[in-house]
């Protein structure tokens, strides 16, 4: 297991090192680059910036500038928001749980259900639910985020009057049956596309395990049908779906963004958003930089469970 | 001396059973035919439809579909949705095809050389994918939408600066197990450049997964440019697209939901359209992707 968490975390080290590469890069090309703050300001001369990039240490060779910024990411001085001079990591901070609480209950209604429709799907399959889970899972995956929950204020909101079109809660009444009540479209909404993507992994997985011989020597001992799936076939197709999590990440915190925008939910995506469209740079590079930790910290997560629930693995 | 020749007679066997194979596909040939008539109608019908996509009459705004020869209605400037649905189209193809095209160009050259080159070269490549996969697609596309200025050209390459590792990912590991095969040994033992055995041996016979792959950047790349475009940092108005379409729509949801309810269809068909030929390619060419 030493060796196994030594290795994964050598390969993150090189990981973070090219993510924040690519940032650097990023935050280069922004116009004005690091001095966008204060191109905004009309009472900066020509003169005073060039004084500034002497300050700054803007005119040192590149590769220096670069592990200076690397340096302070380690540090936690992610700089200041232009807005209003709060620490960027603070800001962040600020919009997480809107963020993670979405995330978290989009991820467990995309799990229930697709590894439900999955394991159906293998049970039974070539049947009429298999087909019709398989070209559902295609139309899914290929439904726009934001116009599958336009479609849901509309239906859901406007016409029926069931749910909220947006926000996380009603002012002055926050409970957490109001909570749940916001939570409802949302997480729906941002559960779409995973359902369609952990349906289709566990009817493979499960398609697997059903063949091996081990559910054979069950099926021989006698063992009820119900007994083989829920004991012998799903836990052990449930496995790689450990790391599955990991890599839907990516595409979550994606989703995340635009289910933020489309119900004005006040997390991490509406932030960067946000920051955007006022021009503060710092909290878009540090928001950038924050999601690609994020991931890469969710999939070691994810390694880490396997390798600990799987012995094949840290034992390779 | 390609494979062909290396397995004599295989070309083409191969060829009429993939087709045979596509054909007895139906949601492949769905999709097919969904993507030739949409083409079509995007790029000959503004010719026929009696309004101009960019003519704005304020007296006829909002106008629901079906009324006075607006068969999808009209938008908050009175501009007739039908045209624009189908310019937008137009751009919108338009964009993911071009941003298809550079993300397969991009992938297949850095998993080649990543495949054949193997060692620190293919390490410090593959390690790249990796970091560029590490973004969350659309955070990637806004930060660089909002440092660059967001021209039809432009959101075209963002698009397929973000799209490119999977197919690099495919072409690596496809190039690296071609690359020990007797054909490839026996174009190195001939003196071939490497740029040879790359191009004109290894890359033909993984053409399979990359055609795969790029039907299915196209269904992406149609999403991530509506995604952008419905957040206002894609194509800007008045050049329609499916996107931006829907970027004002949200507010006019209750009064005129047509607004945003047609395009969004259009995208899903788009979309739907192309992963249900993306699906019937796999099945055809016998690529196995662990995606989905």
């Amino acid at each position: 297991m030493l060796r196994f968490l030594l290795n994964r975390i050598t390969q993150i080290v090189v990981l973070l090192i090219i993510v924040s590469i690519i940032g650097f890069f990023i935050l280069n090309l922004i116009p004005g680059g690091p001095l966008a703050q204060y191109a905004l300001d009309p009472g900066m001369t020509q003169d005073d910036i060039e004084r500034l990039k002497e300050q700054l240490g803007l005119n040192r060779p590149i590769y220096v500038q670069y592990l200076d910024w690397a340096w302070r990411l380690v540090r936690g001085d992610w700089g200041h928001s232009f807005r209003d001079g709060a620490p960027v990591l603070d800001v962040i901070g600020g919009h997480m749980f809107a963020t993670l609480l979405l995330m978290g209950t989009s991820t467990a209604i995309a799990i229930a259900v697709g590894t439900w429709v999955g394991i159906r799907g293998a049970t039974h399959r070539y049947s009429t639910f298999d087909h019709v889970a398989t070209i559902g899972a295609m139309i899914a995956l290929s439904i726009p985020t934001f116009w599958f929950g336009l479609v849901g204020i509309y239906i859901f909101s406007l016409q029926l009057g069931w749910l909220p079109a947006g926000n996380m809660y009603t002012v002055g009444e926050e409970s957490v049956l109001d909570y749940l009540h916001h939570l409802i479209m949302p997480s729906i909404v941002l559960a779409l596309v995973h359902i369609a993507v952990w349906s289709r992994y566990m009817r493979t997985a499960t398609l697997d395990v059903i063949n091996q011989d081990f559910v054979k020597t069950a099926r021989a001992k006698g063992l009820s049908e119900r007994r083989i799936l829920m004991k012998h076939v799903v836990g052990n197709a449930l496995l790689p779906m450990i790391t599955l999590a990991g890599m839907q990440l990516p595409s979550l915190l994606t989703g995340a963004l635009v289910t933020e925008t489309v119900f004005t939910w006040p997390g991490m995506g509406r932030l960067f958003l946000d920051s955007i469209s006022y021009g503060d740079y710092p909290v878009v590079m540090g928001l950038l930089m924050f999601s690609a930790i994020l991931v890469i910290f969710g999939n070691l997560l994810a390694d880490i469970a396997v390798a600990i629930v799987d012995p094949r693995i840290r034992l390779s | 001396m390609t494979a062909v020749a290396a397995n004599p007679g295989q070309g083409r066997w191969w060829r009429n059973r993939a087709v045979r194979r596509f054909a007895n596909h139906r949601l492949a040939l769905l999709g097919f035919t969904m993507i030739s008539l949409l083409t079509i109608t995007c790029f000959i019908g503004p010719y026929f439809l009696p309004h101009d996509p960019l003519y704005i009459d304020l007296s006829v705004r909002f106008t629901p579909p079906l009324v006075d020869g607006y068969y999808f209605g009209t938008d908050p400037l009175g501009r007739d949705i039908a045209a624009r649905l189908l310019m937008a189209g137009s751009v919108s193809l338009l964009v993911a095809f071009s941003a298809m095209l550079m993300s397969i160009m991009l992938g297949t050259l850095v998993g080649l050389i990543a495949g054949y080159r193997g060692g620190w070269v293919g390490a410090v490549l593959m390690r790249t994918v990796d970091g560029f996969l590490a973004f969350p697609s659309i955070f990637l596309l806004l930060a660089l939408a909002a440092a660059l200025k967001p021209t039809p050209m432009m959101v075209t390459i963002i698009i397929a600066i973000t799209g490119w590792m999977e197919v690099a990912r495919i072409v690596e590991a496809e190039v690296r197990s071609l690359r020990e095969r007797e054909f490839v040994q026996a174009g190195r033992m001939l003196g071939l450049s490497g740029a040879h055995i790359m191009f004109r041996e290894i890359l033909p016979n993984a053409m399979g997964p990359i055609i795969v792959a790029a039907t299915l950047t196209v269904a992406r790349a149609i999403l991530l440019e509506a995604y952008i475009s419905f957040l206002g940092y894609g194509i800007q108005p008045p050049l329609p697209s499916w996107g931006n379409m829907l970027g004002g729509a949200q507010q006019y949801l209750a009064s005129a939901p047509w607004l945003a309810i047609i395009p969004g269809l259009a995208i899903t068909i788009a979309v739907t359209s192309f992963n249900f030929v993306g699906d019937g390619l796999r099945d055809a060419l016998d690529v196995r992707d662990d995606r989905l």
